[in-house]
């Protein structure tokens, strides 16, 4: 069962699982974990289905460790090695060790198209159904299937645009070092403070590319980063030693050049504030200029500006358009107010300014209660869904109330008319033709053959309908290859034509038949099914006389 | 709406009236009618401007033989363009009642670095850079200079301006900065000085505190406004200090190393025009002796320097004969500089009074007290006899010569001190001699004398019987309006104590304790899980704020605020801040939540507001008192107690919570916002400070609210905000706090209205 050729990199006697005692192997793929009294492994799991380890806590009495996979399922090891819990924990921690360094090699290589197929999967029921009917059933093959719905879906996610999570303004702080007893400090890292802190600081993000692995490991690197100023914010740099000096430099730059694009919101430009007549060496009888008595304090405030800015913009770099759409602010005119802002910021070349400028002074004038027909322009509502909106929560039926003065003109109104009413006879039909044309409309009647009183969602139970909803769908989409296979103009497509024929076939067989006698032995006075079986016959002519045609230009 | 405000008929431009809208037009209406000065104070956020603009717009148009022109202060650029589009919104709304085009001629006026649109000149940006530069190519002599040697550069947009624009009549319109320059480029004029030149037209004019209370602008641009004018400080509360600020100098042992190097640069122009031109300084000496004002003095552009005295003070007589001699009178200023380096030279620190510094001077330099008089008009003549293209490097030495001016001109009001060293830094030498105006009145003076009405008004001018004291002016009205609420919007609060019961405070002695600062902390991160959206904090001082923060820092208070809320603070750069601003805007808007950490008399707390969502709460950590420490205060304390009879505690209270309110109050704007006010020191609940508190504020303020721990103010908080979180329409607040036409003119209301207010 094993492939013997690959290269054990770690193994463990003494590794409990299941309260069974085996031996655990880690190799360059997998780790493996095999009963001591057999030859073959019991459990073998592919690093890149791992999704994560967890460890139980020091203080628990058992040592042990649990593997978590990408499909949920959980497997716990637990380490009993004879020599005492300090070989067990010695034991666990090298397993550890090396799981974290292989862990997110392999991570990588899981294919993200594969991880995106099922994501859409996931978040769409109706084309998982679509998949199931359809791939699963082997009716067509899964290539075929992505082929078509895949750009219709992906196109349509990107559309939406899921909102992005932000980043916490506090996740630095979230990492509280701990003391490890002997003068050092412990930092927690997870995986989300790893990402919040590469997306808030793209510079270190750019280190750790550079520098990881090629020439420090991981834990290194976090090290170094945790010892250095940049991390410390009340420490001022020290020299060029530090590994991230160039990243508060650049930050800085960053900032500076932020500083001076130039802003252009008139009320908040405080440089401009001022009518700049008080020169160089008047006044200075009441501005307190006594500034910072420690530089570091002032950097230290300054870091902290950055930081919140790096916050803001890591968040709407991500959802840059969608933030306008999409803002919870409280009140209509904040949301206008918005959408300026963020055009202000941008550079603004001096002809545009001045309409915004009003405009921005003219919102800060307005009193909302004083005027009277307040136009507010809220924001557009996007819906993805618009029958789930329309189908809210309402009630169905939407009662309308009259009053009693509209019934009163209404009748009155009818009266006048009645009053005035001239038979144009010459037009009217025959007598006892109206009565036969009045049957055939009312219900049970020829032309309304399908209308009884009741409903057909009442008549027919949910599962039925939903199954019917399903074949529906299926046949649909096979039936939409099929047709857009005409005209067969390439070998390719004839080929398709014949192939989706058969397909065609086998759905009939596989799926609609069963239904049909499903339907049947429910013992269904409607024909449910009927219309299926015509788009069906439908297809299979067109597929015969194009077969006939075909031949006869072959003959 | 049209109004009837006292037999006025005055055009609202909105359907509906807050009543203290109603109330403030008609003590304005009484003043006009007076022919008076006025304090007004107003609740911030109800309308202000606008009631001002429709009264005293519709007086002029009523009455132009009473009063026929509004100037309008403001303090700041965007505050100035705010009333420009209020005035723009009013006329709107007068041509869409009248049907009549308005005859209006309205103006905004700024310094050449708003209004400059000379590619070149512009483009640097600095208001110094910009004036130097435009008056490179302006000047009259470079002009003459222009006819034989084309060579040299001139403003298009000036010369065309003086070609064809200057005798012509502006259309009437509402003017701002910006319609200014899309007029100036329309026709290729000079904006700046179409402006300059309009505001003698223009029935309203717009501009900045200094035009009129910095004697060395005033004397140049308002000249000659004319006597029937209402003149209107708006956001008055800070107007001593901008009077105090024009007059006073400040000179380091740089300004005169700078000084030195001019002289030297004269000296050499001095020379080479005796050897090529020696007529022009023969000229310029008969014109001295002679005693004749310069002829060419009114053309706009030469006016390099003026006088930095108040018009009154300026002599009328011809300059002593021992400085008209150009060389004499560059040797004078040497020895008067050699003066003022030896004073410099000083081990501790000297305070003296005019008369004792002019004394010491003539007994140890033989300077006497007329030719320093005249200093700087004797330098102002010099500079242009010989005629330098680049004024802007002499600024030193006009900077000296005006101090010689104003040192020797007035003899009470002002304090000499000279400081060897920064307090903090003893063992720096850092010499400065701070020549201080002590006396606001001085300033203001020629402006309450001259024009007929004078209106002080702002939204915190609590207690308002100071103003008239400091400014030394006798109104004829003085009001406070109270905020009629139908929902109470504002909930101000003092937090005195922390949940440890230590109690809160900024003052010295407590406020470096971790107990305190940890206080603090608690409080804002607490506020900060209570207070959706943008959250201000202001701190008493720059260097207060400073080294709480690195505490908060320590103490991982900080930490826990950006658990909530994304962290802002103000910088001593302002384009740093701004920055920080705009991104705490922004912060609030996606809604994500911000703080910002900003201090009290700082840039932020005077020109920016939070109104809505920017700001849904705000805390005043400790009372802004003044730095005590500074000799400056110090003197003017001492000065206010002397003349004014105004206790030292007193002034500094109600300098202290004047700026209190002002942080306080900008959360708000109009009825349907709402904010939490928070006092956080102990001290403010005392009788003295919460006294001082403006009277819309001091209303809600009640006693169970005066002395909170920080959980209880917490639970204030969230009381309050669920309830601002109600919906709240137009007919809850009709008739209460907001009335249609019918109802203002009602005589019930109006009688309601006038028990609410407070005149004194």
């Amino acid at each position: 069962m094993s492939r013997h050729s690959e290269e054990v990199l770690l193994h463990f006697q003494h590794v409990k699982n299941k309260k069974v005692d085996g031996v655990l192997y880690m190799m360059s793929e997998r780790l493996a974990w095999m009963q001591s009294s057999k030859q073959s492994f019991t459990y073998s799991h592919a690093y890149s289905d791992i999704k994560a380890q967890k460890i139980s806590a020091d203080s628990k009495e058992r040592v042990q460790l649990q593997l978590v996979m990408h499909d949920g399922s959980a497997n716990t090891f637990q380490f009993n090695n004879p020599a005492g819990r300090e070989a067990q924990m010695r034991d666990r921690e090298s397993v550890k060790e090396l799981l974290q360094q292989l862990l997110p090699k392999f991570r990588r290589k899981l294919s993200s198209e594969l991880e995106e197929k099922s994501r859409l999967l996931q978040d769409n029921p109706e084309l998982f159904q679509l998949y199931k009917d359809l791939v699963v059933s082997q009716v067509i093959t899964a290539e075929e299937f992505w082929s078509t719905q895949g750009p219709k879906y992906s196109a349509k996610e990107k559309n939406e645009q899921k909102q992005t999570t932000g980043v916490s303004a506090a996740f630095l702080a979230d990492i509280k070092p701990e003391t490890d007893g002997c003068n050092g400090l412990k930092y927690n890292l997870t995986a989300d403070i790893i990402e919040s802190i590469f997306r808030t600081y793209p510079m270190v993000k750019k280190k750790h590319a550079e520098y990881v692995p090629h020439e420090m490991s991981e834990s290194d690197f976090w090290r170094r980063f945790f010892q250095s100023h940049y991390f410390h914010r009340d420490r001022t740099a020290l020299g060029n030693k530090d590994l991230f000096s160039d990243c508060a430099k650049k930050d800085e730059e960053e900032i500076k050049s932020e500083v001076e694009k130039k802003n252009s919101d008139p009320l908040l430009n405080l440089a401009g504030h001022k009518d700049g007549n008080l020169e160089e060496g008047y006044g200075g009888v009441n501005d307190d200029k006594r500034g910072s008595i420690t530089p570091a304090n002032l950097t230290m405030i300054r870091r902290f500006n950055q930081h919140s800015t790096m916050v803001l913009k890591a968040c709407q770099e991500a959802g840059s358009q969608s933030t306008s759409g999409t803002s919870t602010s409280n009140g209509t005119h904040i949301n206008g107010s918005m959408s300026k802002t963020s055009q202000l910021n941008g550079i603004v070349d001096n002809v545009h300014q001045p309409p915004q400028k009003k405009a921005r002074i003219r919102e800060k004038l307005q009193y909302e209660d004083l005027e009277t027909g307040l136009d507010k322009d809220g924001v557009n509502l996007h819906l993805s869904r618009m029958e789930r909106y329309l189908h809210g929560p309402t009630p169905l039926t939407s009662t309308r109330y009259t009053s009693t003065e509209d019934l009163i003109s209404a009748t009155n109104c009818v009266s006048a008319e009645i009053d005035t009413w001239n038979p144009d006879l010459t037009h009217v039909l025959h007598g006892s033709t109206a009565v036969s044309i009045l049957g055939e409309l009312s219900p049970g009647g020829a032309l309304m053959q399908g209308t009884s009183q009741q409903l057909l969602n009442q008549m027919v139970p949910e599962d039925i309908q939903n199954e019917l909803k399903q074949n529906y769908n299926a046949l649909c989409e096979l039936l939409r290859h099929f047709w857009s296979c005409f005209p067969a103009s390439s070998k390719f497509l004839e080929e398709k034509v014949v192939k989706m024929k058969s397909t065609l076939e086998r759905f009939n067989m596989a799926k609609l038949n069963p239904l049909k006698d499903k339907l049947q032995a429910n013992h269904y006075s409607l024909d449910l099914t009927g219309h299926m079986q015509d788009l069906l016959s439908t297809a299979y002519t067109k597929f015969d006389t194009w077969q006939t045609r075909r031949m006869s230009r072959k003959t | 709406m049209k109004l009837n405000v006292d037999g006025l008929l005055v055009y609202f431009p909105y359907d509906y009236i807050y009543p203290e809208q109603y109330m403030y037009m008609m003590e304005l209406k009484r003043t006009l009618d007076a022919k008076g000065h006025c304090v007004l104070e107003m609740p911030s956020g109800t309308g202000k401007t606008v009631s001002l603009l429709s009264l005293v717009v519709a007086y002029i148009k009523n009455s132009p033989n009473d009063v026929n022109k509004m100037i309008y202060c403001s303090r700041t650029i965007p505050e100035l363009e705010k009333v420009v589009e209020e005035l723009k919104n009013l006329m709107d709304y007068y041509e869409r009642e009248t049907g009549d085009k308005q005859e209006l001629l309205g103006l905004a006026l700024s310094s050449r670095k708003n209004l400059c649109i000379h590619p070149r000149a512009s483009r640097g940006g600095e208001g110094t850079s910009v004036d130097a530069e435009c008056q490179k190519m302006t000047v009259s002599y470079v002009r003459r200079k222009h006819d034989k040697d084309k060579s040299i550069e001139l403003c298009d947009f000036y010369e065309r301006w003086e070609k064809d624009g200057k005798g012509t009549v502006l259309p009437p319109g509402i003017y701002g900065l910006d319609e200014l320059k899309e007029y100036g480029t329309k026709k290729g004029w000079c904006p700046y000085f179409l402006a300059r030149s309009a505001i003698m037209q223009a029935d309203v004019v717009i501009y900045s505190y200094y035009y009129l209370l910095d004697p060395k602008i005033a004397d140049i641009v308002s000249k000659e406004l004319s006597k029937k004018s209402v003149v209107i400080f708006d956001e008055a509360h800070n107007i001593d200090n901008v009077c105090i600020e024009s007059m006073s100098v400040q000179i380091t042992k740089r300004t005169l190393d700078k000084c030195n190097a001019n002289m030297d640069l004269l000296t050499r122009h001095i020379n080479r025009i005796k050897e090529s031109d020696a007529e022009r300084l023969k000229e310029e000496y008969l014109r001295l002796v002679e005693g004749l004002k310069e002829t060419s003095l009114n053309r706009d552009t030469d006016v390099i320097m003026a006088n930095p005295v108040i018009p009154d003070e300026i002599l009328q007589e011809a300059v002593p004969g021992n400085i008209r001699n150009a060389e004499h009178f560059i040797s004078f200023l040497r020895r008067f500089c050699e003066y003022l380096r030896s004073r410099l030279r000083v081990q501790h620190v000297v305070s003296e009074t005019p008369p004792s510094f002019l004394k010491d001077c003539s007994q140890k330099v033989c300077i006497e007290r007329k030719p320093l008089r005249f200093s700087s008009e004797r330098l102002a003549s010099l500079l242009r006899t010989l005629e330098l293209s680049d004024m802007s490097d002499f600024k030193p030495l006009v900077l000296i010569s005006h101090f010689a001016t104003l040192v020797s001109t007035y003899a009470k009001g002002f304090v000499l001190i000279i400081e060897p060293f920064d307090d903090r830094t003893p063992t720096i030498p850092n010499p400065i001699l701070n020549f201080s105006c002590l006396d606001a009145s001085i300033a203001v003076k020629p402006v309450f004398d001259r024009f007929q009405s004078v209106v002080i008004t702002s939204g915190t001018l609590s207690p308002l019987d100071m103003y008239p004291k400091i400014l030394d002016f006798r109104p004829v009205n003085m009001a406070m309006f109270s905020m009629t609420l139908a929902r109470t919007c504002i909930c101000p609060m003092i937090v005195s104590k922390g949940n440890d019961q230590v109690a809160v405070s900024s003052k010295f002695e407590s406020r470096e304790d971790p107990a305190v600062i940890r206080n603090y902390g608690n409080l804002l991160v607490e506020m900060c899980g209570v207070v959706p959206d943008g959250l201000v904090c202001f701190f008493t001082s720059y260097i207060y704020m400073e080294s709480t923060v690195a505490s908060w820092y320590e103490q991982g208070i900080i930490d826990q605020i950006q658990k909530h809320k994304l962290l802002f603070i103000e910088t001593q750069d302002a384009a740093e801040t701004t920055l920080a601003l705009l991104n705490y805007q922004k912060a609030c808007e996606n809604g994500r939540g911000a703080v910002l950490l900003s201090v009290a008399r700082g840039k932020v707390s005077e020109g920016v507001d939070f109104d809505h969502h920017l700001g849904r709460a705000v805390i005043m950590f400790g009372v802004p008192y003044v730095y005590t420490q500074s000799r400056i205060v110090k003197a003017r304390l001492e000065y206010l107690r002397e003349r004014f009879q105004i206790r030292e505690n007193d002034f500094l209270t109600f300098d202290a919570m004047r700026h209190a309110a002002q942080c306080i109050g900008r959360c708000l704007r109009g009825k349907t916002d709402y904010g939490i006010m928070l006092f956080a020191d102990k001290r403010f609940s005392r009788a003295d400070k919460r006294g001082k508190l403006p009277k819309w504020i001091q209303e809600h303020l009640k006693d169970s609210l005066c002395n909170l721990s920080t959980d209880e103010a917490v639970q204030v908080a969230k009381r309050f905000l669920r309830q601002m979180a109600q919906p709240f329409s137009r007919e809850d607040q009709l008739g209460l706090s907001l009335l249609t036409h019918e109802q203002v003119q009602s005589e019930e209301m109006q009688k309601r209205m006038e028990q609410k207010m407070q005149i004194m």
